[in-house]
């Protein structure tokens, strides 16, 4: 699972309203090399949840992304710096083992194999 | 990527060794899967360079052909274990990147505007009625672009009403009518194949 899906993903529990972001307890992590793409990175990030990704990428091990959400002058800019950083944190890590954690209950959402089991009990429905 | 060599590629994946039946597992065929992904791209471009999510992605069909149309990143959600071990396999063999969420899509909220285009081939509520209906409405909540989903004929304008009164689209649009194959999959099919006609719908939200 890669950080763009996580950017996606709350707790679904019935009653929960603090569900987003689950926090990510990562057991492994693995990293892959991706065509890098400007233009979608730029695209991005209006509408990514810049905290949830920075808060998440540091869990992987990547703390290169500042907390706050940097302007949009940084992003327009022909720097491709930040954007290489952006790309890493968001396509190119993988959560392999691990889990995703709901801020409000605690559940645990198991990653395994990359997959995340978002699956709810009977009684969380 | 021509159409033909995708249409051959989307052929070699493996499909559902143990279809379920309660799931309306059903694979989507390279025919279909094909057109379908290459007329959202050619005639709309919505998968190019695109976030694309597959609803109920069973073994990974739509996933693997939007992959393979250079979308920037593919999600497939399914509920069943198996079938995502095997769309697992299949994303590895053709060397694309695709992720995948276990889980009920119908109870699953995504948040936020990520996902550009939701593809889908979802059950056509024949088992668990207003299935099909479920699976559209969670689409349309999710999609920014458009939404290419499947469904049979015979609901064509149920469909329409729903998407344009309940579901927030701004358009619903049957592309092509197609006909699906259905081979002997089930104890229960007394044919040996049966031909279901299709319509392929793209559906276009309110911007939020």
């Amino acid at each position: 699972m890669r950080l763009i899906t996580h950017n996606m993903l709350s707790c679904n529990i019935k009653g929960v309203t603090n569900g987003f972001p689950l926090k990510i307890e990562a057991e492994k992590v693995i990293e892959k090399e991706v065509d890098f793409n400007p233009d979608f990175l730029r695209h991005m990030f209006a509408k990514i949840e810049w905290k949830a990704l920075a808060e998440a990428a540091r869990s992987m091990g990547y703390a290169e992304l500042p907390d706050d959400s940097p302007d949009a002058a940084v992003i327009e800019s022909a720097d491709e710096t930040f954007l290489r950083k952006l790309h890493h944190a968001l396509l190119e890590l993988h959560l392999e083992e691990g889990a995703l954690v709901c801020p409000e209950t605690g559940r645990k959402f198991p990653v395994n194999k990359g997959i995340p089991n978002m699956l709810l009990h009977e009684d969380e429905v | 990527m021509k159409l033909k060599q995708l249409e051959g590629l989307l052929g070699d994946l493996q499909q559902f060794s143990n279809p379920k039946v309660d799931l309306e597992q059903y694979p989507t065929g390279p025919h279909i899967a094909s057109r379908m992904l290459f007329t959202a791209e050619n005639s709309y471009g919505d998968i190019t360079d695109k976030v694309v999510a597959d609803f109920g992605c069973g073994c990974g069909t739509l996933s693997a052909a939007a992959a393979l149309l250079d979308a920037a990143c593919v999600i497939g959600f399914d509920i069943d274990p198996q079938s995502l071990e095997t769309a697992t396999l299949n994303a590895e063999e053709l060397e694309v990147e695709i992720d995948f969420v276990q889980c009920d899509i119908t109870k699953l909220e995504l948040k936020g505007r990520v996902v550009d285009t939701v593809v889908m081939n979802p059950p056509f509520g024949t088992r668990k009625k207003g299935a099909d209906m479920e699976f559209l409405s969670a689409a349309m909540k999710v999609a920014s672009r458009a939404v290419y989903s499947l469904h049979k004929t015979s609901t064509r304008e149920h469909i329409k009403r729903a998407a344009l009164r309940d579901f927030n689209a701004k358009t619903a649009e049957v592309i092509c009518e197609l006909r699906y194959d259905l081979p002997k999959l089930y104890k229960f099919h007394k044919r040996k194949e049966v031909d279901i006609a299709v319509d392929l719908w793209r559906f276009e939200p309110k911007q939020k």
